[in-house]
């Protein structure tokens, strides 16, 4: 089985959100780098069946050079080769045209992207890959068991969970649940040194317009300081919520 | 231009057993909004609902009704054939969903089919019609986003409690429409789903419980706030992590995402991933017995006590609230 597992280069949670160029683009000083959270239980998943079952397991990104230390570091997690798309991340559907290119040209069985990344939060590339390559798709992921071409997943759905059967090519959009967080693997020296002599591939992009354009951002107002409620007066705190806030 | 001209606009409104979810009429009033901004009308379409007639208060002209025993249980592929087949019949240009599992699981298939911008999460009705112009949480809830879509035909999802109901003194005519569905690609084997109790995705308030509360056999007093104000329950990561509570009720970065009118927290300190995953709600009440947790600096409203006497006095004056009302 071969496994294309898109890996998106996201800011820590932890990180300072700041915007420059006149609020247009995300200002990257001094921002640490990650693997995006969902993209990592995909990737876990993906070590389980190269260990279990000998898949093949591939990493790929759309994005410039600055995004090669977050795929070299999928290849010391275990990951066999990396990709990455030569061309800035703009927007959800000009990336997801980009790496169902790949995912096509490559015969990959399965593809596990992420939900939704944590800094666009767009959720929607997962399906247009599958839309792209006609492979069948299964969102908010939280389980897969592959035998041969079939393949057994569970959906989370609002309000409890789901069973489905499927087959081979599919994309599934993964999330925590596909491995636990205490499943997941801190890159150890060996693997830091092995993932130095594995193959990182570039390629030129494909043609693909941005479909849309991000025009502005703005970060909330500041809120204002919190209400205090003694623990005694709890009459006050049901009035607040009936009178002032009006969400009672 | 005459009404006729402009394209109508389609909205995909959602039913559970053929009864309507209340996010269905939000985002048939989102729909009326933009319908208004490009002067045009707005067409329903539904699958496998029973009484279509309600949609007509909230602004909607027309209804697509779907009934096919295919699409029973909710499959995406299914559900985007009938709803792209449903805009290219009526040549629509912006369709409209909600921001549920099932329409964020639709939504890409369409967009890839329709070959449409998409937006997700949007919070507004469009500041601007040309170019389509719509604003978006990003950087998990730490940032908004205002986004352009360019293509011919776009596709808005409206976060959830965002928009609101709009009720408007109309009636929709329906006909019924026959999409043509192809091999489903997935099937459903078995659905797992508490059919008693509001799910967070769909609930206006949400009741949260963190580590604070020592242990699953405490969690009744959260179960019963919940019940007294008509809630979805929800947990913090610990939590599910200890397996005080299904995976399913934990909110925040890597959980489920929260945007309800009021969300409280008890018990629960307010880790920044945590807060990402609710920042989106209205408002928030938390209840600490530590005055320095990280959650005061993010909330409304706060009370600073034991919850295990605070819980069970705050359900006392809402149940007595409630009585008055």
């Amino acid at each position: 089985m071969k496994i294309l597992v898109c890996i998106s280069h996201v800011p820590d949670t932890t990180s300072k959100i700041n915007f420059t160029e006149g609020d247009t683009k995300f200002d990257t000083t001094g921002v640490q780098f990650v693997i995006n959270p969902n993209d990592e239980f995909g990737l876990t998943r993906a070590m389980w069946f190269k260990e279990k079952q000998g898949a093949n397991v591939t990493v790929i990104n759309v994005g410039g050079a600055e995004t090669e230390p977050t795929l070299r570091k999928a290849l010391a997690i275990g990951a066999d080769a990396a990709i990455r798309v030569n061309t800035a991340a703009t927007d959800g559907f000009s990336v997801a045209k980009q790496l169902a290119h790949v995912a096509k040209d490559g015969g990959y069985d399965l593809v596990i992207a992420g939900r939704e990344s944590i800094d666009y939060n767009g959720g929607m590339v997962p399906g247009m890959i599958a839309g792209l390559i006609n492979a069948n798709f299964v969102n908010n992921c939280i389980n897969l068991e592959v035998d041969g071409n079939k393949a057994t997943a569970i959906r989370e759905i609002d309000g409890g969970k789901e069973t489905v059967s499927t087959s081979l090519p599919l994309v599934i959009g993964g999330q925590k649940g596909l491995v636990e967080e205490s499943d997941l693997r801190i890159p150890n020296m060996r693997g830091i040194m092995m993932a130095r002599q594995k193959p990182l591939t570039v390629l030129d992009p494909v043609d693909a317009n941005n479909e849309t354009s991000s025009v502005k951002f703005e970060k909330p107002a500041p809120k204002g300081a919190v209400k205090l409620v003694s623990p005694d007066n709890l009459d006050e705190l049901v009035s607040l919520l009936h009178n002032e806030a009006k969400v009672i | 231009m005459t009404k006729e001209k402009i394209m109508s606009v389609l909205v995909y409104t959602e039913s559970e057993q053929g009864k309507f979810k209340k996010i269905a009429f939000e985002v048939a009033s989102y729909a009326k909004a933009v319908a208004d901004q490009l002067g045009t009308t707005v067409t329903a379409i539904t699958i496998n609902a029973n009484d279509v007639s309600e949609l007509g208060n909230y602004g909607v002209d027309k209804v697509l009704k779907v009934s096919n025993p295919q699409l029973d249980a909710f499959n995406a592929k299914g559900y985007t054939e009938a709803i792209q087949q449903a805009a290219e019949k009526e040549g629509t240009k912006v369709v409209v969903l909600s921001s549920s599992a099932n329409s964020k699981y639709v939504a890409p298939l369409l967009a890839v089919g329709l070959n449409a911008g998409y937006a997700s999460n949007v919070i507004e009705a469009p500041s601007s019609t040309s170019p389509f112009t719509v604003k978006r949480p990003a950087f998990t809830n730490k940032a908004f986003e205002t986004l352009t879509i360019n293509t011919d035909v776009k596709i808005v999802g409206v976060s959830n409690n965002s928009f609101g109901l709009v009720e408007k003194s109309g009636s929709a005519s329906a006909e019924d429409f026959s999409p043509t569905i192809s091999d489903l690609g997935v099937k459903v084997e078995s659905v797992d789903k508490a059919s008693n109790k509001v799910s967070i995705a769909d609930a206006e308030i949400v009741v949260s419980g963190g580590r604070g509360l020592k242990g699953p056999e405490n969690w009744g007093m959260i179960e019963e706030l919940a019940s007294v104000l008509g809630a979805a329950t929800a947990c913090s990561k610990p939590v599910s992590d200890l397996g005080w509570r299904p995976h399913g009720e934990h909110v925040g970065q890597t959980g489920k995402p929260v945007a309800a009118n009021l969300y409280i927290a008890i018990g629960i300190s307010g880790a920044i991933q945590h807060l990402a995953g609710i920042n989106a709600s209205k408002v928030k009440v938390v209840i600490n017995s530590d005055p320095e947790a990280p959650f005061f600096k993010a909330a409304d409203y706060g009370v600073v006590g034991d919850a295990f006497t605070v819980v069970p006095e705050l359900i006392e004056k809402l149940k007595a609230f409630k009585a008055q009302q």
